[in-house]
């Protein structure tokens, strides 16, 4: 540092810098207040960054919830859960909601169907069976088939699936349930098995040899000690799942159909909640008339599904948890 | 298991020795069928995506060609391109990206650096959980309501890409935590040694060699937000759209212009979606065509993405 002669220090500046040159310790001192102020300025950027998480559920859910309070203005709730028909933009208009829970139903169940079973499968395999260089092709395999776009899985299941169950079924209309949900249950398979793998693999070592150790097969510790062992992972990727298929808009808007009907036949053409969020869009509702409001009542809806699923996934986890 | 088939009536040894090798004879069996179960699960997923990519190839191959991807949208099959779509697709692609990366990495570098252990720590980690959970047609409705019609952005570039920014926020956030959280707290203590302030650590440390992952999951998100559909047409984008958005250089006398952010757009998966809503198997060829440019994009994206990850792994140690 600088050598100038000393002359007696202010008081405050003897805080900052004691035993140094005044013009340095000055010096030092602004440039500590500086650094200071630039931390605290940087850390607060970076919590609002994290803020906007919260700020985005909150707008989320404020606004599902105001336009359906607009929504149920007009239509009784009452109407609105125990209607069986959905209208909303005819002259003789029924907010029956449960015309697209339906669809919604229906769809989910067929996907998982197929993605349950397929999922677990592939787990088990590729988690205990696989030897090393499939899993190293399967795997990244897998996570290709769930980065394809879901539009590009609606285009497959109404423009090849459908034809192919046609073959087989020449009743079946163009747009049906059952393609849609066949679909979007393969289109499912790779979060299901992924996420079930990952939950065996974290299943300790040792607990397969000691079942090793007491001649059980590999299928035996698959079945009898890893998977209970993985249980709360299965069961939460069962509920992505099960919320991915509710939330899938494009596979089902595009192959079963955007005709809201009260029906559970997989074999006919019907709207779920998401496609007929679609079929509103493409349309061209004036903002803030009742077809406009029904879409965000049916958004809120489809949110407190997701939401219930994620709260029933949560008790599993705590339910199933197993520590090791 | 099934200790009870070990009692034999006759109880010779030799007959027990028969039952015991019955016994594991018929595990054997049953491992191995499980094998084989377990690979033809393997090979029917493999042919479902061979007949997926097989299909739209078949179709939609004979329609690549330069007009394809130099034409606009048009009433007749044969000279409709996706020049509108995928310079839609690019700029909408653009505004996400400056929007979700400097949020998502802030808020994953926040959560993991700075964050005291409070609830609204907590708050914040459970709601980017909660946020990767909820379908991706609701951030529709939220950008409809908010972005078009609260923030009068209309149906434009910002508003759509505003919207997807939001829906991959979480994968940006959770990549830059995981990322953060491989590199050893040893690194962190040795530049406090040196002096060095909490930010000057995040920034010459933390940052550069969480970059890596970073980049993977700012990658893979945007892989996700080209193919997204439903949102965008929430937000009630035009299907049919024959022209581009105003240049962003040279533009009404400024070097550098900002109209093209509020222009009305297309982008790939709506085509797409345009093409096969309608009836004419000529379209439903374009759209096959437009079908195979997105699987491409977003797969090379997701390849890119696999491809640091590996690289990069490689070279760092700890």
């Amino acid at each position: 540092m600088s050598s100038i002669p000393l002359k007696p220090l202010s008081p405050p500046l003897l805080e900052a810098g004691a035993g140094q040159p005044p013009a340095a310790a000055s010096m030092r001192r602004s440039m500590n207040l500086r650094r200071r102020l630039t931390e605290r300025g940087i850390e607060g950027l970076l919590l609002l960054a994290a803020l906007v998480s919260v700020f985005t559920t909150l707008a989320i859910v404020a606004i599902l919830v105001w336009e359906s309070i607009l929504f149920f203005r007009t239509v009784p709730l009452i109407d609105f859960l125990t209607d069986t028909q959905w209208t909303p933009l005819f002259d003789d208009a029924h907010f029956g909601i449960i015309a697209l829970l339906s669809g919604t139903l229906t769809t989910t169940v067929v996907a998982l169907l197929v993605a349950i079973p397929l999922g677990t499968i592939l787990a088990i395999y590729l988690s205990e069976f696989a030897p090393f260089r499939v899993r190293e092709v399967a795997k990244p395999f897998l996570e290709m088939l769930g980065g394809v776009p879901t539009i590009v899985y609606g285009y497959f299941a109404l423009l090849f699936v459908t034809p192919l169950l046609q073959r087989l079924y020449p009743d079946l209309p163009g747009f049906n349930m059952l393609s849609a949900g066949l679909v979007m249950g393969i289109m499912i398979v790779p979060y299901v098995s992924s996420l079930s793998e990952d939950a065996m693999r974290a299943v300790p070592m040792n607990m397969r040899e000691a079942s090793y150790a007491m001649g059980a097969t590999r299928l035996q510790t698959a079945l009898f000690v890893v998977t209970p062992a993985a249980l709360s992972g299965l069961a939460s990727s069962y509920i992505l799942g099960i919320s991915r298929a509710v939330g899938e808009t494009m596979v089902v808007a595009i192959a079963a159909g955007m005709q809201p009907s009260f029906t559970f036949n997989p074999t006919e053409p019907a709207a779920t909640i998401t496609a007929y969020i679609v079929q509103v869009a493409l349309g061209d509702l004036p903002h803030g008339s009742i077809g406009y409001q029904t879409i965000f009542a049916a958004g809120l809806t489809l949110l407190l599904i997701t939401l219930l699923f994620n709260i029933i996934g949560h008790i599993l986890r705590k339910r199933f948890r197993e520590a090791y | 298991m099934p200790a009870d088939s070990l009692t034999v009536a006759d109880g010779s040894p030799d007959a027990h020795l028969q039952a015991v090798r019955h016994l594991i004879a018929r595990h054997k069996t049953l491992d191995w069928l499980f094998g084989l179960l377990g690979v033809a699960a393997l090979m029917f997923a493999m042919l479902v995506f061979a007949m997926l990519f097989g299909q739209m190839l078949v179709n939609g191959f004979p329609h690549l060609s330069w007009d394809f991807f130099t034409s606009f949208p048009s009433r007749r099959a044969a000279s409709a391109g996706i020049l509108s779509a995928w310079v839609g697709t690019i700029l909408v692609m653009l505004v996400t990206a400056v929007v979700a990366v400097p949020l998502g990495v802030g808020a994953g570098i926040y959560l993991e650096e700075y964050a005291p252990k409070n609830l609204l720590t907590d708050i914040i980690e459970i709601n980017v959980t909660n946020l990767a959970g909820v379908p991706s047609i609701i951030y529709g409705l939220l950008a409809l309501a908010l972005f078009v019609y609260q923030f009068g952005l209309g149906q434009s570039i910002a508003a759509a890409g505003l919207t997807l920014a939001l829906l991959i926020l979480p994968v940006v956030i959770v990549a830059t935590r995981e990322a953060i959280r491989t590199i050893p707290q040893q690194i962190r203590e040795g530049a406090y040694a040196c002096g060095a302030t909490k930010w000057q650590v995040v920034a010459h440390h933390i940052v550069p060699y969480s970059l890596p992952g970073i980049m993977t999951g700012v990658i893979i998100g945007l892989a996700r937000a080209i193919g997204e559909t439903a949102p965008i047409i929430t937000i009630g984008a035009l299907t049919f759209i024959a022209f581009l958005p105003p240049s962003p250089f040279g533009n009404s006398g400024h070097l550098i212009s900002f109209d093209w952010l509020t222009a009305p757009f297309t982008v790939m998966p709506i085509q797409m979606f345009n093409w096969i809503s309608r009836p004419e198997a000529a379209f439903q060829a374009n759209a096959a065509a437009a079908g195979l440019v997105l699987v491409v994009m977003t797969l090379s994206m997701n390849a890119i993405a696999i491809w640091i990850r590996y690289h990069f792994r490689k070279r760092i140690k700890w």
